[in-house]
């Protein structure tokens, strides 16, 4: 069921986009669908083409939805007139857009530019990778209403104004960029460090980032940040075995065991991320892969180049200004320099709110102060991170640094 | 669906330069979209000197020489287009001369 759920929702979601242009419509007959299996494959058994199944059940939900509200004739032809196999629901003009990855063109063809950024990537995630609101909103650091406006104020521009769900051809793929790389940036992190629920690492999500960012670098050699974010998530990956413990506790970056790294994707990633740089366009993608080849590069904490890091930090702080980025700039001058100087910056950044709701703020903080040997402070900052933070691995590594420090829930 | 293309003008664009081919582009843009059945009507608009802003206050018809909004960029005409959606839309205005020199908001009518 979840392996169908994860190849086929977006499938199924973006055919009936294109054939009733209805994106409400569309996502609440895939979930019927998906309920309706739920409910009949346990005694059923699952189907010899369980994609095919999905799809003839949400689309005649469609159909019998427009027929009850008496909509159009046409819209009910057009949704009618694909029958029930999954190769007729595909897009009629594929080749326009020379992306030969199914997925990869839907995204493509989701990132519609007319849509604001955030916008348009927030929807794409929804739609098409069937993310929650909440996950969203996580992503986002917004309250979850607020990012529910968001994705209705961008549906109701798609209904409003006309902007239809085609694959766009080759020449405007560039524009849609931006766009693209965020939503499998999204994904990644989504897969990376679940912002809720019992897994640490959704590892089915992190592989089909990597997997689609593989796709995009192959049909965009010429764009530096693809290559950039590929190296990215292939740096983080590497350490995915060190990075929790038998238990599924998370492990940070200091305690793991380094030989459990992935070298092979280590070595991709630096390949990948040298080739990138050479193109003399350093954007965002690039320069956190630029960080996070520091770390993987250290044979410990100590050897970690912070100063190098820090400096990174800047120039991303430039290239994209937001509150995320100052709080690991923040750690990295901590640990390059002095700890009061980076809790200096973090105390600013606590006292300007943005990150008010933001649990790896108050974790960091707590952490300097741990390190600082003032416990007391740290128990209170541990606290409110645990009050802040959404999965179970993430509670548990906050509440074993808790009592380490003397305080108690 | 109908759509109405703001044409706007950014004084800090216009020289002798940039506006040179300004009417035969438009004519031409003209041409183009009357002939592909795009184009219902538009027209340009005299000097934002001649403008005049009307408003209702208190029942009282109040009057304000020029325009509605100061902005750096001025409405320097419109058009009423019938494309099949926003792509076909955008590819219309973004062949709009102006657009070179300015920008072009690209709104869908109330009722199509």
């Amino acid at each position: 069921m979840a392996a169908a759920f994860r190849d086929e929702w977006g499938r199924i979601v973006a055919a009936l986009i294109g054939r009733t242009g209805d994106w409400d419509l569309s996502e609440e007959c895939a979930q019927e669908a998906f309920a309706e299996a739920l409910r009949r494959w346990p005694s059923d058994g699952v189907p010899d083409r369980p994609g095919a199944w999905l799809t003839t059940v949400a689309k005649n939900r469609a159909i019998d939805r427009l027929r009850r509200e008496r909509r159009g004739a046409e819209l009910l032809e057009q949704a009618a007139s694909t029958g029930g196999e999954v190769e007729t629901m595909e897009e009629p003009d594929v080749d326009e857009s020379g992306i030969e990855d199914d997925r990869l063109r839907l995204i493509f063809t989701c990132c519609h530019p007319a849509l604001p950024l955030e916008g348009r990537v927030a929807l794409t995630l929804r739609t098409l990778a069937g993310l929650t609101t909440a996950e969203i909103a996580r992503a986002f650091l917004v309250p979850e209403p607020t990012m529910a406006k968001r994705l209705v104020r961008a549906k109701g521009k798609i209904a409003g104004a006309r902007i239809p769900y085609r694959v766009p051809p080759a020449h405007l793929l560039p524009e849609r960029t931006g766009g693209v790389l965020a939503v499998l940036y999204l994904l990644f992190n989504e897969g990376y460090a679940a912002s809720g629920g019992p897994e640490l690492i959704r590892a089915q999500l992190c592989d089909e980032a990597i997997r689609l960012a593989r796709a995009l670098s192959t049909l965009m050699p010429d764009e530096p940040e693809a290559a950039g974010l590929l190296a990215l998530m292939l740096f983080h990956h590497s350490r995915r075995r060190a990075r929790s413990d038998a238990a599924g506790d998370l492990v940070t970056l200091e305690d793991q065991d380094r030989t459990r790294w992935d070298r092979a994707e280590i070595d991709e990633a630096h390949a990948r991320l040298d080739a990138a740089l050479r193109h003399g366009q350093a954007g965002p993608y690039q320069l956190q892969a630029a960080i996070a080849a520091c770390h993987t590069d250290a044979a410990d904490v100590a050897d970690t180049d912070w100063a190098q890091i820090a400096s990174l930090y800047e120039l991303l702080a430039e290239v994209v200004p937001s509150p995320v980025v100052a709080l690991n700039r923040a750690v990295a001058i901590a640990m390059a320099r002095e700890l009061d100087d980076g809790l200096e910056v973090i105390d600013e950044l606590e006292a300007s709110g943005e990150l008010a709701g933001y649990h790896l703020l108050h974790a960091a903080r707590a952490d300097l102060l741990r390190r600082l040997g003032r416990d007391d402070d740290a128990a209170v900052a541990y606290r409110r991170a645990l009050e802040l933070a959404g999965s179970d691995a993430e509670r548990r590594f906050l509440s074993r640094r808790l009592a380490e420090v003397g305080g108690s829930l | 669906m109908k759509y109405l293309m703001f044409v706007c003008v950014d004084e800090a664009l216009v020289t002798p330069e940039s506006t040179k081919d300004m009417p035969r582009d438009t004519s031409a843009w003209v041409e183009e979209m009357d002939g592909r059945g795009v184009r219902l009507q538009g027209n340009r608009l005299q000097e934002l000197s001649t403008a005049t802003t009307v408003r209702v206050r208190g029942g009282e018809v109040v009057l304000a020489d020029g325009p509605f909004a100061e902005t750096k960029e001025l409405i320097a005409g419109f058009d009423i287009i019938d494309c099949a959606d926003l792509d076909e839309a955008i590819e219309v205005a973004g062949k709009h001369p102006v657009a070179r020199i300015g920008s072009i908001e690209v709104r869908p009518f109330w009722e199509d």
